[in-house]
């Protein structure tokens, strides 16, 4: 993918930490406590590539995504997008790229305003960025949107509004809204979360095609691995606002070293009953992300954890081209292949 | 034989018409076994469950049909014999743990207030002993029993929530979306956590779930519902690798696994599921149906069986009309 381009978007030691409401004690102490939301993440997206952040809840996968649109600022770091460093740059120079970067929200539910009929909704950006040269023009735009993300025929959908949709449909409405200005760069945050499985893969599909057909480059977060596997090129794995492995999808989630990461591609239930997966269930939740520990985030977790892990931070290295693990021990790789999976294990459910 | 449902009919009477939430559905589960009930939001899995237990939310009614738990019609049961019933035969561990527990309420309160409830013999001091007993059981420190819901994680809420189940003995115990809101780790564990008992305490287990891949892995047999009624159930094994119903060929072949090669595309089934209040007539899935026929629209699939133990509820499996491009397996479904 990376063949000799430069990255569309990138971000080297990025971090968001949040102000907490200290307690009485620390206030007293003078100490300030933070939510390290993100803590420096290092980050190249091609173009054209679709760049999968995973992790579980609060491992800072969706702040990141906003950090590198620009929706949030971040404590410190570098955002560059299309060679220009997001802090940099004017207001007025941070809009015209914006209209070069979209997003696609979770819930289709509310990310739609229903009092705008579809065609307000999807003209919206052109209007707001100024990029239509006329009337006509904006509605060829629209209908050229519509069609791409197949709600056809268009006219027919151009005056609804939200409410006479279904969920499928609205989410391909907010993909329209995001694709009319003919932007490089869109963060999917989990844009398929909130739908019905049979509705799920069509919406995957869809964003597959556009991808190819428009040159998008996308940041897709998501606490699907299975998904991620299916649609992503890379993957980056993250623990409580670190990154803990990066690399393609093959050496990730099909290699995994980081001991994290195989505990969470383990967790993935398999749809097909044969498979039988050596399970390693992780005990306990994520910690919390204020007050982190010294040493290896992961670690209070990690069966192999030992002395080193709880003092040092490990750096995240490469292990070999293009695969980044963050990891004093890294373990064996954790084979899953579609062959593998397939050797037919008889299996005492019947 | 443990519970077993013929023909039952839920629905919700509402002013703009009757919503058909679940029509003629009829299915046996054994004793110890695990079964898992699927199909996409407003099927009518969570409502067959909450007749199960006869507490149909508003304006939900069973209009007709049997609910047979060890002999016993559970549909016809007065109110006070379903009181006695509820939790000491089938108990339920709710849809959304997260809020499902009184924030107020220390948590050894919640559960112990259903065991006393149901069971007048046992003393307050019994009670905290047994509830300390399932923590254990359940792989909870038992000296957390006192600490109020918002002291405790996602996860250690959704055991807490299993243990309510269990506080009397059930035999039988309904899961609903037991899961989701969950990260897939904390997923596993409980998943893990269901097993293990439907394993050692013998508990018939029913889960009902939107996600195949964790039917595919917890349960024996498999139920799948499209608008109200059963499209096709069996041994998940069998019906994960040939299913026969379209709409199960469809779901099956759109599931992404880490397993499943790149190359091959998931498959999607077009449009959305119908309107309960004005369901298609005939076959409830012929709108979506790349096979359906007139026969579809007029004549409603019975659900009968295929192979020993495998059901399905569609004219193709069945012989009535033939197509060359249908046959058994999830592959049909890209074609």
């Amino acid at each position: 993918m990376s063949n000799g381009q430069e990255p569309i978007v990138s971000c080297r030691g990025l971090r968001k930490w949040f102000p907490v409401s200290a307690g009485f004690f620390s206030q007293l102490m003078g100490g300030e406590v933070w939510l390290k939301a993100v803590d420096g993440v290092d980050l190249d997206i091609y173009p054209e590539e679709l760049y999968c952040l995973a992790g579980e809840s609060g491992c800072g996968k969706t702040t990141t995504g906003k950090l590198l649109i620009g929706l949030l600022e971040p404590t410190d770091g570098i955002v560059e997008f299309e060679g220009h460093d997001l802090n940099e740059i004017s207001r007025g120079g941070l809009r015209t790229l914006r209209a070069r970067m979209q997003t696609i929200f979770q819930d289709p539910y509310s990310s739609l305003n229903p009092r705008l009929s579809l065609y307000d909704t999807v003209s919206e950006p052109l209007r707001l960025n100024k990029i239509a040269t006329s009337g006509e023009d904006e509605e060829a735009r629209v209908i050229r949107a519509l069609e791409a993300v197949q709600l056809v025929p268009p006219e027919e959908f151009t005056f609804r509004y939200p409410h006479e949709l279904s969920g499928g449909q609205r989410q391909r409405v907010a993909i329209a809204r995001a694709i009319v200005v003919n932007p490089a760069f869109i963060v999917a945050d989990e844009p398929v979360s909130m739908l019905d499985v049979s509705i799920r893969s069509e919406i995957l599909n869809l964003l597959e095609n556009i991808r190819r057909e428009f040159h998008i480059a996308y940041i897709y977060v998501t606490h699907d691995l299975s998904v991620a596997s299916y649609i992503g090129d890379k993957i980056a794995i993250m623990y409580l606002g670190k990154i803990m492995e990066k690399g393609t999808i093959k050496e990730v989630i099909h290699n995994a070293v980081h001991p994290y990461s195989q505990a969470l591609i383990s967790a993935v239930p398999s749809p097909d009953p044969t498979v039988d997966r050596k399970r390693k269930i992780l005990p306990g939740e994520p910690g919390s992300p204020i007050n982190t520990p010294p040493g290896c985030l992961f670690a209070p977790r990690c069966e192999y954890a030992q002395d080193k892990c709880r003092q040092d931070e490990p750096p995240l290295e490469e292990v070999s081209p293009g695969h980044w693990v963050s990891c004093w021990f890294p373990r064996e790789p954790l084979q899953i292949s579609y062959d593998l999976a397939h050797e037919l294990k008889a299996k005492a459910k019947t | 034989m443990s519970l077993k449902i013929e023909d039952l009919k839920v629905y919700y009477c509402m002013r703009r018409g009757d919503c058909r939430a679940v029509e003629d559905v009829t299915f046996e589960i054994e004793k110890g076994d695990a079964v898992g009930l699927v199909g996409e939001s407003g099927c009518g899995k969570s409502t067959v469950a909450f007749a199960i237990l006869r507490m149909l939310p508003s304006p939900g009614e069973i209009m007709g049909g049997h609910i047979y738990f060890e002999g016993e019609d559970i549909a016809t049961m007065d109110d006070d014999a379903i009181r006695e019933f509820r939790w000491t035969q089938i108990a339920m561990v709710f849809q959304g743990a997260m809020n499902a527990l009184n924030p107020i309420l220390r948590v050894s309160d919640q559960i112990t207030e259903a065991m006393l409830k149901h069971n007048r013999e046992l003393s307050k001091d019994e009670a905290i002993e047994k509830t300390r007993e399932l923590f254990k059981l359940v792989g909870m420190d038992p000296d957390r029993i006192n600490h109020y819901p918002f002291e405790f994680s996602g996860g250690m809420k959704q055991r807490a929530m299993i243990v309510m189940a269990l506080a009397c003995d059930p035999k039988f115990l309904i899961a609903d979306e037991p899961t989701t809101a969950l990260d897939v780790t904390v997923q596993a564990q409980i998943m893990q956590l269901l097993r293990r008992l439907s394993d050692e305490l013998g508990i018939t287990l029913m889960l009902i779930t939107h996600d195949l891949s964790v039917v595919a892995e917890t349960c024996r047999n498999v139920i799948i519902m499209y608008a109200g009624k059963i499209v096709e159930t069996g041994a998940v094994v069998e019906i994960f690798q040939k299913p026969w119903h379209p709409y199960a060929q469809g779901l099956i072949a759109s599931i992404p696994s880490i397993e499943r090669s790149r190359d091959q595309t998931l498959a999607s089934i077009p449009g959305s599921p119908p309107n309960l209040l004005d369901p298609p007539q005939g076959c409830r899935f012929h709108p979506r149906c790349k096979f359906a026929r007139d026969l579809c629209i007029k004549e409603d699939p019975v659900l009968l069986e295929v192979s020993p133990g495998h059901k399905a509820a569609c004219h193709l499996a069945t012989g009535k009309i033939k197509d060359s491009k249908w046959r058994p397996g999830k592959e049909v479904a890209l074609l």
